[in-house]
C-alpha cells in the first residue's frame, strides 16, 4: 500500500475504533444517503424584493431598480457617471445581448488594472440579503473581486426567501454545480485594525445591485 | 509553531503589564460581545438553531467516516483531489509536495488556522518560497513574525500606532496614521501578490459531501482572490469540519457570523467545487483538499468529543474573562481562549500544557454562548482531573489535596481548625483586608484577601438559630 492509501486507511480505521464499531453497512449508509435535513429556517414576513433591498443596503450595498433589461445599460451608465469611473468595464459574457453604448467593454476575466465589472447574479437570497453569483465562462470569477466597482444584475424573479431555496436553484443546473458560487453580501470590508470597519479591504470598495423587473 | 503553553503564567504576567496590549484588548473588549447579543435577540430562532447545530454535529461524527468517504467521492467527481493526513508531519509534506511540483516560487494565504496548526509557513519558506498571507490582520503579524492572538481576528492585540510602524518597516514611508490609509497600503502591496501566485492556500469552515465542495467565509474578499488567481489551489482542514449537505452547511452558517463577529453575515461565503472547468476563462488549474486529522479521530472515541463540534467562531474566547485580561499569546500556542485550553492539551500532550485548564474560573460563560453547546468548563474540569490522575499535577498540590480530604472527611476536625483560621485571619486584618498572607503571596502580591468575620459560618447560623 502506498503511503497515502495507509493514511486514508488509518485515519478512518482510527475513526471507526474511535466509535466503537466497523464500517457502516449498506443498509445505513443508503438510510445516510437518503437522510434530507429540514433545519429550522428563520421565519419571514416580508416580500421578497423589498427584504432583498432592506438588508443589502443595510451593509453599504446600493440598489437600483429598472423595469426591464433593456433598461440595464441606462442603469449601469448612470451608476458609472455618478461614481466618476472611466468608460470601460469587464461584462460577463451573460450579458452580451445587450448593448452598452459609449461604454468600453470585453467579456474576459478581469486583470489588475479593471476599474469596473458588470456581471449577471444566478439569484438573490431575501434572508441576508445576499447575491448569489455561479462561475462560468459567461460570469468569469475575476469579475466578482478584482475591480474597485462591481454592478450587478439580479432579476427581481430570482430572487428566493431562504438559502435552501437558492441551494435548490443549485441542484437544479444541468451543468451541475458551478466550479465557484459566491454569496455576496455588500462591498469587501475588514474591522483589523483596532475593530474598525473599513470598506474595500481586498474585494469591490462598491457593490451596486441593478433589480430588473 | 513551538508550543509554549507551560509558560503561561510568566507570558500571563507580562500581557498583564504590556501597556500596548491591555490598550488593545480594551479597544476590543465589549465590542464582539455586544454586538453577538444584539444578533442573537435579533433572531428569535437563535436558540433552536443552537440545539439542531449540536444535534447535526453529533449526527455527523457518529458517522463520519461514512461522510468523509462520500465527501473524498464527490471530490474526485469534480475533478479535484483528496488527501489524507495523519499528523502535523504529513500535512506540510503533502503541501510542500504539491508546491515543488508545479515550482511555486509565491504562495498567498487565505486565514486557516489548520496551516497554523501545522506550522506550514515556516516549512513553506524554509524551502525557499514566499509565503504571502492575505487576510489583513494574519498579514499585519506576519510582519510583526508573531503567531495569531485570536482565532477570528489575528491581529486583536495590536494597536493602529504597531501597525503603522510595522507598514511603513515593510512598505516605506510615508508613514500612514489613519485606518482608511493603512487597509489601503495593504490593498494595493497584496493586489500584487494575488496576481503573482503560484498557489494560494485557504482554510475550509465547511466541507460538503453532497457536492464535494469547500466553504469559505470570509469579509475581505482575500481567500476569493488568494483561490482564484493561484494556479493551484490547496484547502486546509480537519477532517471534523465535513457536513453531509448544503442545508446542514446552512444551519451553522446561520450561527457562525452571528456568534463570530457579531454580524447577520459575512461579506463573502465562497463554495468552491474542484479546479477551472474546461471552458473558465479563469480560476485555479488544480484543486486539492488536504484532510488533517492530528488527534482528532482519537478524541471522537472519548469524553472530548464534544470538542470536535467547534466551528471555530471564537465566541468562547471573545465572553472569557481571562482571555479578556491576558489576551491570546499567553496561551503558548495556536489556539487561545477556552476552546484553546481544551484542544491544546489534547493535540500537543497534558504535560505541554499543564496551567491551560487551570487558568479558568469555571464562570461558564464560554459555554452559554457557544454555537454548537459544547460544554467547556466541564471538558477543563476533566482535563484537571486526567492531569492529577497521570500525576502531572505538582507535587506541593496533590500533597495540599490529600491534606484537604483527610480534613474536609473529618467534621469534627474541619470544624475546630475552620475556628482557628476565621480567627486568626480575623486577626491580622486591617481595616477589613489582608494585605500579606503566608503561603498565599500569590493572592496577596496582586490583590487584599477580604478578611472573615472571626467568626465560621457555622458558629453564626447556630447563633441565629439560638436566637428564634
Ligand atoms: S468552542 Fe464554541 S464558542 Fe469556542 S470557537 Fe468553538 S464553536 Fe465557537
Amino acid at each position: 500500500m502506498t503511503a497515502a492509501a495507509n493514511a486514508r486507511e488509518a485515519i478512518l480505521n482510527s475513526v471507526r475504533s474511535a466509535l466503537r464499531r466497523g464500517p457502516l453497512d449498506d443498509t445505513r449508509r443508503a438510510e445516510l444517503d437518503a437522510r434530507r435535513p429540514r433545519h429550522t429556517r428563520p421565519a419571514q414576513d416580508e416580500e421578497l424584493v423589498a427584504r432583498f433591498i432592506r438588508k443589502f443596503e443595510s451593509r453599504a450595498g446600493t440598489t437600483a431598480r429598472v423595469a426591464s433589461r433593456a433598461d440595464v445599460p441606462a442603469a449601469v451608465e448612470a451608476y458609472r457617471v455618478e461614481k466618476g469611473l472611466p468608460a470601460r468595464a469587464a461584462v460577463g459574457a451573460a450579458l452580451k445581448d445587450l448593448a452598452f453604448p459609449g461604454l468600453e467593454i470585453h467579456h474576459e476575466p478581469a486583470g489588475i488594472s479593471e476599474t469596473m465589472a458588470v456581471s449577471q447574479a444566478l439569484a438573490g437570497i431575501a434572508e441576508p440579503g445576499s447575491l448569489m453569483m455561479a462561475s462560468g465562462p459567461a460570469s468569469p470569477i475575476t469579475h466578482n473581486f478584482v475591480p474597485d466597482d462591481h454592478v450587478v444584475v439580479l432579476d427581481a424573479g430570482a430572487i428566493v426567501g431562504h438559502f435552501e431555496e437558492a441551494w435548490e436553484v443549485l441542484r437544479a443546473r444541468p451543468e451541475g454545480m458551478p466550479r465557484a458560487t459566491n454569496i455576496i453580501s455588500g462591498p469587501s470590508r475588514t474591522a483589523d485594525v483596532e475593530q474598525t470597519i473599513q470598506l474595500g479591504a481586498h474585494g469591490p470598495r462598491r457593490v451596486h445591485v441593478i433589480i430588473v423587473g | 509553531m513551538e508550543i509554549r503553553s507551560n509558560e503561561f503564567k510568566q507570558r500571563a504576567v507580562f500581557a498583564i503589564h504590556d501597556a500596548s496590549l491591555q490598550q488593545a484588548l480594551g479597544k476590543a473588549r465589549g465590542g464582539f460581545v455586544g454586538k453577538r447579543a444584539q444578533q442573537a435577540a435579533e433572531l428569535p430562532e437563535f436558540e433552536q438553531l443552537r440545539e439542531e447545530a449540536k444535534n447535526t454535529k453529533n449526527h455527523i461524527l457518529d458517522n463520519l467516516d461514512h461522510y468523509l468517504e462520500r465527501y473524498e467521492a464527490a471530490v474526485t467527481a469534480a475533478g479535484g483531489h483528496v488527501h489524507w493526513a495523519r499528523d502535523a508531519e504529513e500535512a506540510r509534506k503533502i503541501i510542500l509536495d504539491i508546491c515543488k511540483r508545479v515550482d511555486a516560487k509565491t504562495v498567498t494565504k487565505g486565514k486557516s488556522m489548520v496551516s497554523e496548526e501545522i506550522g506550514l509557513n515556516e516549512a513553506l519558506i524554509e524551502h525557499g518560497m514566499e509565503v504571502v498571507e492575505t487576510d489583513l490582520g494574519e498579514y499585519i503579524i506576519q510582519l510583526a513574525h508573531e503567531p495569531p492572538s485570536h482565532i477570528i481576528a489575528p491581529a486583536v492585540h495590536k494597536t493602529k500606532d504597531q501597525v503603522s510602524d510595522l507598514f511603513e518597516a515593510a512598505h516605506g514611508g510615508p508613514r500612514k496614521t489613519e485606518v482608511p490609509d493603512l487597509v489601503n497600503e495593504a490593498r494595493m502591496v497584496l493586489r500584487d501578490k494575488y496576481f503573482r501566485a503560484d498557489v494560494g492556500i485557504t482554510g475550509g469552515n465547511f466541507l460538503v459531501a453532497e457536492t464535494g465542495s469547500s466553504i469559505i467565509v470570509t469579509n475581505e474578499g482575500n481567500g476569493d482572490l488568494t483561490q482564484t488567481l493561484a494556479k493551484v489551489h490547496i484547502v486546509t482542514s480537519g477532517i471534523e469540519r465535513v457536513v453531509p449537505t448544503l442545508d446542514d452547511a446552512t444551519l451553522f452558517l446561520r450561527l457562525l457570523a452571528r456568534s463570530a463577529t457579531g454580524q447577520e453575515t459575512e461579506t463573502y461565503t465562497t463554495i468552491s467545487t474542484g479546479p477551472r472547468r474546461a471552458d473558465d476563462l479563469d480560476g485555479p488549474e488544480e484543486y486539492h483538499v488536504v484532510l488533517v486529522d492530528n488527534g482528532r479521530s482519537k478524541m471522537l472515541g472519548g469524553r472530548f468529543k464534544d470538542m470536535l463540534r467547534c466551528i471555530r467562531c471564537g465566541a468562547c474566547m471573545n465572553h472569557c474573562p481571562v482571555y479578556g485580561a491576558v489576551g491570546g499569546h499567553a496561551y503558548g500556542w495556536v489556539y487561545p481562549g477556552p476552546m484553546g485550553s481544551v484542544l491544546t492539551p489534547l493535540i500537543k500532550g497534558l504535560d505541554n500544557a499543564y496551567d491551560l485548564p487551570n487558568a479558568c474560573t469555571l464562570n461558564g460563560r464560554c459555554a452559554s454562548v457557544c454555537p454548537v453547546k459544547i460544554p467547556l468548563p466541564d471538558l477543563l474540569r476533566e482535563l484537571r482531573h486526567m492531569q492529577h490522575q497521570q500525576d502531572i499535577t505538582p507535587v506541593m498540590q496533590r500533597r495540599a489535596l490529600k491534606v484537604w480530604r483527610y480534613v474536609a472527611t473529618r467534621p469534627k476536625l474541619y470544624h475546630a481548625l475552620e475556628q482557628v483560621g476565621a480567627r486568626f485571619l480575623s486577626a491580622i486584618a486591617r481595616n477589613g483586608s489582608i494585605r500579606r498572607l503566608p503561603l498565599a503571596s500569590g493572592w496577596t502580591d496582586v490583590r487584599d484577601l477580604p478578611a472573615p468575620a472571626g467568626r465560621t459560618f457555622l458558629e453564626l447560623w447556630q447563633g441565629k438559630r439560638g436566637q428564634k
